[in-house]
């Protein structure tokens, strides 16, 4: 046995500062990492802690329960959809209040409920003839001061100058909270109302309405478009400037700026082929040329994913070549197409810019019937209510914001869903 | 009618499918292997001959019937009521013989208009039915000429082909169809807009007042269609926007693809995907709700006067959008890089951050340069953040503090609203799309070309 040949020389000063320097380097490199890491997750963390913070409080809606008694002087049993329903509602709220009232305080009482009462206690009336004469509990939305009242977001230690709600109108809401007469219920209202101008009873149907409408569209459009062009593309096309340009046309408009898109479908779908403005059709359309790339693009990594002994088998067999696709190969790809569809689609549900030139943030207060119809959609609403200066719109931007989130969250889950129940690995 | 006739037409294609496909069964029953197509194909053969005529025929019908109807009907008005007429005078006589037809009457029509408003009734209903007998008409003769070509021998597998192809190809043109329709729409705009406004003028001029009268009574200032502040507004945003992405996008792709572990990028990869789902409005709400009131209270802190809606607020969140875009890119070109230049570096014993910048980054360069590229075109382009945070008044300075306008921002405001495409105030806004679009087709074709020169490179 020899001695061990290490060697034994010592190490120079330098050598270890040197090191230790090298170390450190490679230490601070990653802590940058870690720190650039840390940064990106933080802040998507802060932008969904907001989101909720703000939203959540507009998934419960304060509501009011009020004895309207609908007396015949108001309403004739004749003719009930004429009757004076400002004076039953004020009526009914003037008999919760009692005490001594000048005719400017019983208008500022009745304004605890949200402007549209009238309507709700009429349609409940139509709806039911047999009350007229005696009284109708309806339980309804509390104006936006009182719900934001209700639910903290407006402090009453504020000076009352500096509030948008005077002592006498805490000191009425809070007569009617000692009668047990406040609820606050889930916001149904949020998913079956459609816009209006009191954030109260403004709800996001129109928009999800108008949303589902365009994707249909879109999908309709581009979906059949896209696997055809990329069947062709991937499996017959000749290898020739043709297609040369045809490829790189597509990888170009997959980058050009969704607002461009915008601009074609406002010069063309609504200039030239002279179809309605703020219709779901047409802004399902402009999302359907931004759709097509991307599904063409899923579809051709679909179809080269399928290996060749498919195909092989397939010739053998005495298949022509478009039998071999349309009866092999393509429904092999499917799951792997519509993952990319479903993924293509939640990226056009998102998209703002090109519904908001094509007309698609006007204010509609009921859901559109059909495609042809003026509508908003979900992330145009979320833009309006979001320039909508009232306290109530802003909980409510964040509360559709986490809709629109949900949505996405479940196509994707679907998605990936699909990808792992139905995707085959060769 | 045209829901009917659109049901008929599957209908008989259906029927015309069955009919088909029968004489197919007979041919094999008949003559066994000698028979060209299968059945199916027979029948496909003859359905794809009366449906799809049947359908073109019906979609230039219903756009043809309109302007046909109204030449008809302009033909029969007295001439008292059409000298020296303008279009625009047309087009209202004729919605207003249209209202009185359909029963919306505000007042009561002339006799003149009310007889045009018969003959319309009329016209249509015999249109209508004309429409359904050609159709039908055309079906039926496409169904007896398909079926008289069925024969034992007859190649219709090679017919239906051969449509499935002309299809497939046409689908594959949509792409360049919409490509030359977005440059088609925007330069026939831009045209306009330059008739109006010389180009020098919209290219270097340095004031920006789009604001003008569309309607001659309204009042609003003259205009300027100088689009330099509009430009160096983006250009700060995007700058912005990059010096906050470029840092932490690399950082994480660093440190994804050389120190994390497969649970860290496992949690991580996902994560980014959630930050580049998020739609666009959702971080303007945010840069609004959040980032801008944060921004100024901080800067009035430290004594600086910030706007509501500054640049900062805008860009630095557009950054944040950006993040996961660069990262992406980012890694596969690292990633891309052949294992073997890393091995190397690591056995002549270079510590993993010496081989990370001294060898893996030089040699994906072209790669993260094309991928920041393509961000930057993803951040001039981008609309939703700038059009909620950023502000509306086109100004000359570089201040990150203070409100700047963006290309995109100038394009939905100039849109929203009235809009008349005779009236320079419009067509600006395709005129600031033109530019838009040419700037990030060039960025994009530099970007992809530098990546795929790099991935030749080393496959």
């Amino acid at each position: 046995m020899s001695e061990a040949t290490v060697s034994t020389r010592p190490i120079s000063q330098d050598r270890i500062r040197l090191r230790n320097r090298r170390n450190a380097a490679d230490f601070r490199l990653r802590a940058y990492g870690i720190a650039a890491i840390g940064t990106a997750i933080g802040l998507l963390a802060i932008l969904l802690f907001t989101l909720v913070i703000g939203g959540y409080s507009a998934f419960v809606q304060t509501h009011i329960r009020v004895d309207f008694p609908i007396a015949a002087e108001n309403v004739d049993p004749a003719n009930p959809a004429e009757g004076n329903w400002r004076a039953v509602v004020s009526d009914a709220m003037a008999t919760l209040l009692p005490g001594s009232q000048s005719p400017a305080e019983t208008r500022q009482i009745a304004q605890i409920l949200t402007s549209n009462t009238q309507f709700f206690v009429r349609n409940a009336v139509l709806a039911n003839p047999d009350v007229i004469g005696g009284t109708l509990t309806l339980d309804v939305p509390a104006a936006d001061i009182f719900d934001q009242l209700n639910k903290g977001n407006i402090s009453r230690d504020t000076p009352e100058a500096n509030r948008r709600v005077s002592d006498q109108q805490i000191g009425w809401f809070d007569t009617l909270v000692e009668q047990g007469r406040i609820s606050t219920p889930f916001n149904w209202g949020l998913f079956f109302n459609a816009d209006s101008r009191f954030p109260e009873i403004a709800g996001l149907a129109g928009a999800i309405t108008g949303s589902f409408y365009a994707l249909l569209v879109c999908f309709v459009i581009s979906f059949p478009v896209g696997i055809a062009a990329a069947i062709y593309l991937e499996e017959f096309a000749p290898k020739n400037r043709w297609t040369d340009i045809i490829e790189v046309n597509i990888n170009n408009l997959a980058a050009v700026p969704s607002i461009v898109f915008g601009l074609l479908g406002l010069a063309v779908f609504l200039q030239i082929f002279g179809l309605p403005r703020s219709a779901p059709l047409v802004g399902g359309l402009v999302l359907a040329l931004m759709t097509l790339p991307t599904i063409i693009i899923v579809t051709r990594n679909a179809l080269k994913a399928v290996p060749p002994s498919i195909r092989e088998a397939g010739y053998g067999m005495g298949a022509s070549p478009q039998q071999v696709i349309w009866h092999h190969v393509l429904p092999l790809s499917l799951p792997g197409i519509l993952t990319g569809t479903i993924i293509g689609l939640a990226q056009a549900l998102g998209e703002t810019a090109p519904l908001l030139l094509i007309g698609m943030n006007a204010f509609i207060t009921s859901p559109p019937g059909g495609v042809m119809e003026a509508s908003t959609a979900l992330p145009t609403q979320i833009y309006i209510w979001a320039d909508s200066p009232e306290r109530g719109f802003v909980s409510r931007t964040s509360a559709g914001i986490l809709v629109l989130l949900g949505f996405l969250l479940l196509m994707n889950a679907i998605a990936i869903f699909l990808r792992q129940r139905l995707e085959r690995r060769w | 009618m045209v829901g009917y006739l659109l049901l008929a037409i599957v209908v008989f294609a259906l029927v015309a499918f069955w009919v088909g496909r029968s004489a197919g069964d007979r041919f094999v029953t008949a003559g066994g292997a000698s028979v060209h197509s299968l059945p199916g194909y027979h029948g496909a053969f003859v359905a794809v001959w009366v449906g799809i005529p049947a359908l073109v025929l019906l979609l230039l019908w219903i756009m043809a019937q309109g302007p046909v109807i109204d030449g008809l009907l302009l033909g029969t008005l007295p001439a008292t009521l059409l000298d020296g007429a303008s279009n625009a005078d047309r087009s209202l006589l004729l919605s207003e013989i249209k209202n009185v037809a359909a029963g919306r009457i505000f007042a009561e029509p002339t006799p003149e208009i009310a007889a045009a408003a018969q003959s319309l009734l009329r016209w249509q209903q015999i249109a209508d039915w004309l429409m359904v007998v050609v159709v039908i008409a055309v079906m039926l003769l496409a169904m007896f000429f398909a079926y008289s070509r069925l024969a034992p021998r007859f190649r219709a597998r090679h017919g239906v082909e051969r449509f499935t192809t002309f299809i497939m190809i046409a689908c594959s043109v949509a792409a360049i169809l919409t490509t030359m329709g977005i440059i088609a729409s925007l330069v026939y705009e831009s045209i306009e807009f330059f008739s109006m406004v010389p180009v020098h003028e919209f290219l270097f001029g340095l004031r920006w007042e789009p604001q003008i009268a569309i309607r001659a009574d309204q009042v609003a200032g003259n205009g300027a269609f100088g689009a330099v502040p509009v430009f160096l507004g983006t250009i700060v945003i995007a700058t912005i926007a990059m010096l906050v992405a470029t840092p932490i996008g690399l950082f994480t792709a660093i440190y994804l693809t050389e120190y994390a572990n497969d649970r860290v990028r496992n949690i991580v990869k996902p994560i980014m995907e959630i930050l580049a789902g998020v739609p666009t409005v959702v971080y303007g709400f945010f840069a609004v709700l959040t980032v801008a009131p944060a921004i100024r209270s901080a800067g009035s802190l430290m004594g600086l006067a910030t706007s509501p809606n500054s640049a900062l607020a805008a860009g630095g969140v557009m950054g944040i959008m950006i993040i996961p875009f660069i990262s992406s890119l980012a890694d596969d070109a690292i990633r891309s890089v052949p294992r073997s230049l890393r091995d190397g570096s690591m056995a002549m014993g270079a510590t993993r951050a010496e081989t990370m910048t001294k060898v893996l980054l030089p040699a994906a360069l072209p790669g993260i340069m094309g991928g920041i590229l393509l961000a930057l075109s993803r951040a001039i382009g981008e609309t939703m953040i700038v059009v909620m945070a950023a502000g509306l008044i086109a100004t000359l300075n570089i201040n990150p503090l203070d409100s700047v306008t963006t290309v995109t921002v100038q394009i939905v405001t100039l849109l929203i609203g009235d809009t008349a495409f005779d009236n320079p105030k419009t067509l600006a806004a395709f005129a600031l799309g033109l530019v838009l679009f040419l700037v990030t087709l060039g960025l994009n074709v530099i970007a992809l070309t530098i990546v795929r020169r790099y991935r030749e490179q080393y496959d």
